[in-house]
């Protein structure tokens, strides 16, 4: 359950459960938040709660309510967002995620529809959030094609932040931690150029002759045939089709080019 | 009619890092067009049984009212093609499968799925869905969701409460508001869509989309769609990479070539003995 800790010059002064699907905050005492301060209007805002998820809105208050320092008309509350209004700060603390296993948490549930119609009625209420706090990041350039193409420099943005570690995964074969696999080509007319593996997927070939495409895993990186009736090779190796892991200064040949495998620290 | 010439079909299914069994159940039929994925829920193996009734009992009675009937023919009372009414029949008739097994035996009480089910013909893709199980379509090197969850985040995201990059931020993920099998009647949402050679299909339970970003299914399609099997175990792997904690499943269709319905002479003539 989602509570509110209200303090002022770092005391807590009280602690709110957020039961209700509306709780408001105000002066006045009719308030489910008083907070008895001249700074603090009559009705100042609201808070609207939806099963685990909660929204504050300001109700046009002379003052204006501020949350981890910016000022808000209506913002979706995240565990610990500071909430300050006036000389006042509310804490907004959301254990529901914290006390049930996570697992337990996520799995699936039907929400019962009321007999009336199946609209939850109360997500009209507070209508559009802004998005502006929501913008996205660029989405990450589509994997290139080597080989036959000019060599892409590397591209500006840093890589995706890792991944969490997938528990019981395949043991680390090639991993280096905060080493980035790098291919270098040795043979053909682009000898000499180097390929950065920032992104998950990377092809390299010739699409329609021959494909295979590097995987950037949390374990490492995994070398598998994509497309084409030959096979790429590690090593002198024919590859099946099973993913073959790659480690430092594998040889990669691939439709007649000869390519460099290393991890760049 | 025969589509393994015009169709191609992959799949993969996987139980998670963090879950003990496998909820979800899918199934494909190249031959006739059809897959069906189902995403389970239910306490002890009920989740299981409930999908595993949805893809067994739609993929059989789809088989078999297709041997009667092609898909594309128009229905003589709505005159829509006949595979909509087809689908929501038989879906119709595996929630109430479902429904009973839960009401008449205490183990299975309050099982459900969601479901997704394409059906092809006619150069044409027939979509049904209930809950949040979704299908995209990449076309042109760009994924896009043809279906819209059934669920109170895209409730609040259709309401404007939040914004799509807000809801990844809720913790009200995974609430339905629709599943088979969870009360007597069930409506599920039904279009069709026309298909195009090139296109790929993607059926997938939310332990892919939870996991998984867009952009990245998108560019996985667009670096590997061309081995098919290959692409479904990579979406699988990323899902499990980026933590696994859901099953997961995909299924991956791509429609190779044109598959106009075969109104032949021949076939004109069967229908008159209909």
């Amino acid at each position: 359950m989602a509570k509110l800790i209200l303090s002022l010059d770092g005391q807590v002064i009280k602690e709110f459960t957020l039961t209700k699907e509306r709780s408001t905050i105000g002066r006045k005492p009719h308030n489910d938040i008083q907070i008895d301060n001249l700074a603090v209007s009559g009705e100042h805002a609201i808070i609207m709660t939806i099963l685990n998820d909660s929204f504050l809105e300001d109700l046009g208050s002379t003052n204006g309510t501020l949350v981890n320092g910016q000022p808000v008309k209506k913002h979706f509350l995240q565990s610990n967002d500071i909430v300050e209004i006036g000389k006042y700060k509310l804490k907004y603390v959301n254990e529901a995620s914290a006390s049930m296993s996570q697992a337990e948490f996520e799995k699936t549930m039907v929400l019962r529809a009321p007999a009336t119609g199946n609209k939850v009625e109360t997500t009209a209420e507070i209508k559009a959030l802004s998005d502006t706090q929501d913008n996205v990041a660029q989405a990450p350039k589509l994997s290139d094609t080597v080989i036959n193409a000019q060599v892409a420099p590397p591209p500006a943005a840093a890589p995706k932040p890792a991944a969490p570690p997938a528990p019981a995964a395949a043991p680390a074969v090639s991993a280096m931690p905060g080493a980035l696999g790098t291919v270098q080509i040795l043979s053909g007319p682009n000898a000499g150029k180097e390929l950065p593996l920032l992104k998950p997927l990377t092809t390299l070939g010739k699409p329609g002759v021959q494909v295979a495409v590097i995987a950037k895993r949390p374990q490492g990186y995994f070398i598998t045939h994509v497309e084409g009736a030959n096979f790429p090779a590690v090593n002198g190796k024919m590859l099946d089709a099973q993913a073959h892991a790659l480690h430092d200064h594998d040889i990669i040949e691939l439709a007649g080019v000869k390519m460099e495998f290393f991890l760049k620290s | 009619m025969n589509l393994t010439q015009s169709l191609e079909m992959a799949k993969a299914t996987h139980t998670g890092m963090v879950r003990s069994h496998n909820e979800d159940s899918i199934t494909t039929d190249t031959q006739i067009g059809l897959a069906v994925l189902a995403d389970g829920m239910g306490g002890y193996n009920a989740g299981e049984v409930a999908s595993g009734i949805a893809t067994a009992l739609i993929s059989s009675e789809t088989r078999e009212a297709l041997a009667r009937h092609a898909p594309h023919e128009l229905d003589k009372g709505s005159g829509s093609p006949l595979a909509t009414r087809l689908l929501r029949d038989i879906i119709a008739r595996a929630n109430t499968s479902i429904f009973q097994s839960a009401n008449s035996q205490p183990q299975y009480a309050g099982m459900g799925t969601t479901l997704v089910v394409t059906l092809l013909s006619n150069n044409q893709i027939t979509i049904a869905h209930i809950g949040d199980s979704r299908c995209y379509r990449f076309r042109g090197d760009k994924l896009q969701q043809i279906t819209r969850d059934h669920s109170l985040l895209q409730e609040q995201i259709d309401s404007g409460l939040l914004s799509k990059e807000a809801a990844k931020r809720s913790q009200n993920k995974n609430l339905v508001t629709r599943a088979l099998g969870i009360e007597q009647q069930v409506e599920a949402e039904i279009r069709t869509y026309p298909a195009q050679a090139g296109d790929i299909y993607l059926l997938c339970s939310d332990g892919l989309n939870d996991m998984v970003e867009d952009e990245d299914i998108e560019m996985t399609l667009t670096a590997i769609g061309s081995n098919l099997p290959l692409a479904a175990d990579q979406l699988v792997q990323m899902a499990n990479d980026n933590g696994g904690r859901d099953n997961v499943s995909v299924v991956l269709i791509r429609v190779k070539k044109d598959f106009p319905a075969d109104d032949g002479l021949w076939t004109k003539f069967l229908s008159l003995f209909r």
